[in-house]
C-alpha cells in the first residue's frame, strides 16, 4: 500500500539539550504505508527524534512535517493525526483493557464509533478475551498490543512506536510484528525505533542514527550496500557503536 | 471545548479512585480522626490549675479567700506548703501551676481596715493556659473589695452603682470546640485536597502515563478539570462528615443556611485543588512536590486564623494570611455556622474565594506543559 506520498518529512532537524546535540541535522522522508525503522545504539537520538515528530518536544532547529502539519507550529494538530506508543508502558495499570480503550477512544472523540472501533482493536490486536482484565496484570506482549490498540483506535495516518519490542519474549515479538505488518497493509505508516538488529530486515526502509547523526538511510539492502555490502547490519551496528567510544 | 473528551477524562479519574479503596477510606477516615483528636485536645479555655497554698494567717478569713478562688474552677488546691520558698519550688518544678500566698496578718489587716496583700503566683510560661487563672484571681479580689467597701459605706451589694453584664453571643458557654470545629473543616479540606491533587498529576508523570496522555488532543484545561472533578466530590463528603460529627459529637450549632455554606465551599474546594495542581507543576517527582506542598501547609494552619486570631498578628504575618484561601473560608464558615450569616454577610470573602479558585486554576493550566521538556 505504498503510494509514494510523503507523510513524514524532516529537514535538518536539530535538538540540543544544553551542550549536548541529541539530534544533529537529520533529514528524513517517510512515505505513506511504509514500515520505517529508526535504528541506532542507545543515546543515538532515536527517542528524541520520535518525540519531536509527535509534538512532545520542540525542535531546536530545522523543520518537521507530520501528516501535513508542522510539529513546531501546530503540535496539537499533529497530535490528533498520529498514534504514539511510548517506550515504557504508558497506560493505566489500574484500569481494565476495556476501560483503557474507552478512555483513549473518548479522548480522541470517537463518539458513536467508539464501540465498533474497540471491537476492531481487540480483534486485530489479539486481545479478544482480555477486555475485563486489569492492564497492570497483563503479560509484556499483551501490554504492548494494548498500547498499540490505544494508539490506533482513532485510525491515525501515522503511528510512532518507541522501542515497542524491548523486553518482550520472542513469540510475542513475532506476533507483534505480524500485527504491524497487517496495519501497514491497511495503509497506516508505522515508524518504529529499535536496537534489535535482527529486526532490521523487517523494515521496508530504515534510517541509521549514530550520535544524533543520520549515517545511512534506505532499504535494508541499500544500507548494507552503503557500508560495503559485505557485512551484516548487526556488524555495522557494532562497528558504529565502537566508533562512539 | 469537547464534552466527550472531558467526560472520558473525568470518568477515568473516578474509576481510578474507585480502584484504590484504601486511599478512599483514608481520605474519609482521616478527617474524622483529626476532628476527634483536635476537637477534644484543643482547649483554649484552660481550667483546673494544680495549686499549692501557703497560708500563714490560718484563719477563717484566709480559708474563705482560698475557697473563693477554688470556686472559680481555675484553681485546684493540691496541698498546703510551709514556706514561701517551698511554694516557689513547687511551681518551678512544675508540680503546681499556681501558688496562693497569704500573709500572717491577713485577717488582722482586714479587721483593722488596712490593705491585706495577697499574692497569687501563676506559671504564665503558656499565656493561653494562664490567662483564665489570672483573670479569675483579679476578679475574686475585686468582688471581695466591693463587698468589703460596700459593707463599710452601707451600700447594698445587691444593687451596685454600675452593673456591667456581659452576654457572650453565639457561644454562650464559651466552649473551644464550638469555635474550633468549623475551622477544622477548613483546615482539613485545605490540607488533604492540596496534597492529593499535587501528587495525582506528578504521579502520572512518574509512572509514564502522562507521556501517553499529552500526546492526545486533550486540552490542558481538560486534563486539569478531569484531575480535580472527583476530588470536588471527595471534598464535599469530607466536609459533610466533619460537619455532622461536629454537630452531633461536639454540639456545634449549624445556624446559617447550609446551601450558602455548600456554595461557598465549592469555591474553596476548587481553589485548593487548583493550588494543588499548581504545586504539582513545580516539581518533577512526588518527593519534590510533597516538599513544596508542606511549604503551604504550615502557614495555612498558623497564619489563616485557624490557630491564632489574626487580629493578634503583626502586620507582615497578617498580610501573608491574605494570600491564603483558608483565611477567607474560615470567616465564611464561622460566620454561617456560628453566627447564622447568609451569603449577604460573607459575600466579600466568598468573592475572594472565587478569585482564588479562578487564579490558581489558570496558573496551574498555564504552567502545565503538554511537552516533555
Amino acid at each position: 500500500m505504498n503510494d509514494g506520498r510523503v507523510v513524514v518529512e524532516t529537514r535538518d532537524l536539530v535538538k540540543r539539550f544544553g551542550d549536548l546535540v541529541a539530534v544533529d541535522h537529520v533529514s528524513l522522508s517517510i512515505r505513506a504505508g511504509e514500515i520505517f525503522g529508526i535504528l541506532g545504539p542507545n543515546g543515538s537520538g532515536k527517542t528524541t527524534t520520535i518525540r519531536m515528530l509527535c509534538g512532545l518536544m520542540r525542535p531546536t532547529d530545522g523543520v518537521a512535517l507530520v501528516a501535513g502539519a508542522d510539529v513546531a507550529r501546530q503540535p496539537e494538530r499533529v497530535k490528533s493525526r498520529i498514534g504514539y506508543m511510548s517506550q515504557s508502558f504508558g497506560l493505566y495499570r489500574d484500569l481494565t483493557v476495556d476501560e483503557n480503550l474507552a478512555f483513549y477512544g473518548g479522548v480522541y472523540g470517537l463518539g458513536a464509533g467508539l464501540a465498533p472501533r474497540i471491537e476492531w482493536a481487540k480483534r486485530s490486536m489479539r486481545l479478544a478475551e482480555l477486555g475485563g482484565r486489569l492492564s497492570g496484570v497483563l503479560s509484556g506482549g499483551q501490554k504492548q498490543r494494548l498500547a498499540l490498540a490505544c494508539a490506533m483506535l482513532h485510525a491515525p495516518d501515522v503511528v510512532f512506536l518507541d522501542e515497542p519490542t524491548a523486553g518482550v519474549d520472542p513469540a510475542a515479538r513475532r506476533l507483534f510484528w505480524s500485527i504491524i505488518r497487517e496495519r501497514s497493509a491497511e495503509g497506516v505508516t508505522m515508524i518504529v525505533t529499535t536496537h534489535y538488529m535482527d529486526e532490521a530486515e523487517r523494515f521496508d526502509r530504515l534510517a541509521f542514527l549514530s550520535r544524533g547523526r543520520l549515517v545511512a538511510e534506505g532499504s535494508p539492502a541499500e544500507v548494507r550496500g552503503s557500508f560495503g555490502g559485505t557485512r551484516s547490519l548487526e556488524d555495522i551496528f557494532v562497528a558504529l557503536q565502537e566508533q562512539n567510544h | 471545548m469537547n464534552p466527550e473528551r472531558l467526560g472520558a477524562m473525568v470518568r477515568k479519574e473516578f474509576v481510578q479512585m474507585k480502584r484504590d479503596p484504601a486511599t478512599l477510606r483514608l481520605m474519609l477516615a482521616v478527617p474524622v480522626m483529626q476532628l476527634l483528636i483536635f476537637g477534644y485536645a484543643i482547649r483554649t479555655d484552660v481550667r483546673h490549675l494544680p495549686t499549692v497554698v501557703f497560708d500563714q494567717s490560718r484563719t477563717r478569713q484566709s480559708r474563705e479567700f482560698v475557697e473563693r478562688l477554688t470556686a472559680t474552677d481555675n484553681f485546684v488546691v493540691r496541698r498546703q506548703v510551709h514556706s514561701y520558698a517551698e511554694a516557689v519550688d513547687e511551681v518551678d518544678a512544675g508540680h503546681a501551676r499556681a501558688a496562693i500566698v497569704l500573709p500572717p496578718d491577713y485577717a488582722r489587716s482586714l479587721k483593722r481596715g488596712r490593705t491585706a496583700a495577697v499574692q497569687v503566683l501563676v506559671d504564665a510560661s503558656d499565656p493561653t493556659a494562664s490567662q483564665n487563672a489570672i483573670a479569675a484571681a483579679q476578679l475574686v479580689g475585686q468582688r471581695l473589695n466591693v463587698a468589703i467597701v460596700g459593707a463599710r459605706s452601707g451600700l447594698d451589694p445587691a444593687s451596685p452603682p454600675v452593673d456591667v453584664r456581659v452576654r457572650p453571643l453565639y457561644n454562650p458557654a464559651l466552649r473551644s470546640a464550638v469555635f474550633i470545629v468549623p475551622g477544622i473543616i477548613g483546615m482539613i479540606l485545605s490540607n488533604i485536597l492540596i496534597i492529593i491533587t499535587a501528587l495525582s498529576l506528578v504521579r502520572e508523570r512518574e509512572t509514564g502515563t502522562l507521556e501517553q496522555l499529552i500526546v492526545t488532543p486533550l486540552a490542558k484545561w481538560e486534563i486539569m478539570v478531569g484531575k480535580i472533578a472527583p476530588y470536588v466530590l471527595v471534598g464535599y463528603v469530607q466536609m459533610t462528615t466533619v460537619l455532622l460529627v461536629g454537630h452531633y459529637v461536639f454540639a456545634v450549632p449549624l445556624r446559617g443556611p447550609l446551601l450558602a455554606l455548600y456554595g461557598a465551599s465549592f469555591l474553596f474546594i476548587v481553589a485548593n485543588l487548583g493550588l494543588g495542581l499548581f504545586i504539582s507543576t513545580l516539581g518533577r517527582n512526588q518527593a519534590q512536590v510533597t516538599q513544596v506542598a508542606f511549604l503551604f501547609l504550615l502557614p495555612n494552619v498558623l497564619l489563616s486564623g485557624f490557630m491564632f486570631p489574626r487580629e493578634a498578628m503583626p502586620a507582615v504575618a497578617r498580610a501573608f494570611g491574605l494570600f491564603l484561601p483558608l483565611t477567607y473560608y474560615l470567616e465564611v464558615i464561622r460566620g454561617i455556622v456560628l453566627r447564622g450569616n447568609g451569603l449577604m454577610q460573607v459575600w466579600p470573602q466568598t468573592l475572594a474565594l472565587a478569585g482564588f479558585a479562578l487564579a490558581f486554576f489558570l496558573f496551574a493550566t498555564r504552567r502545565f506543559s503538554k511537552t516533555l521538556e
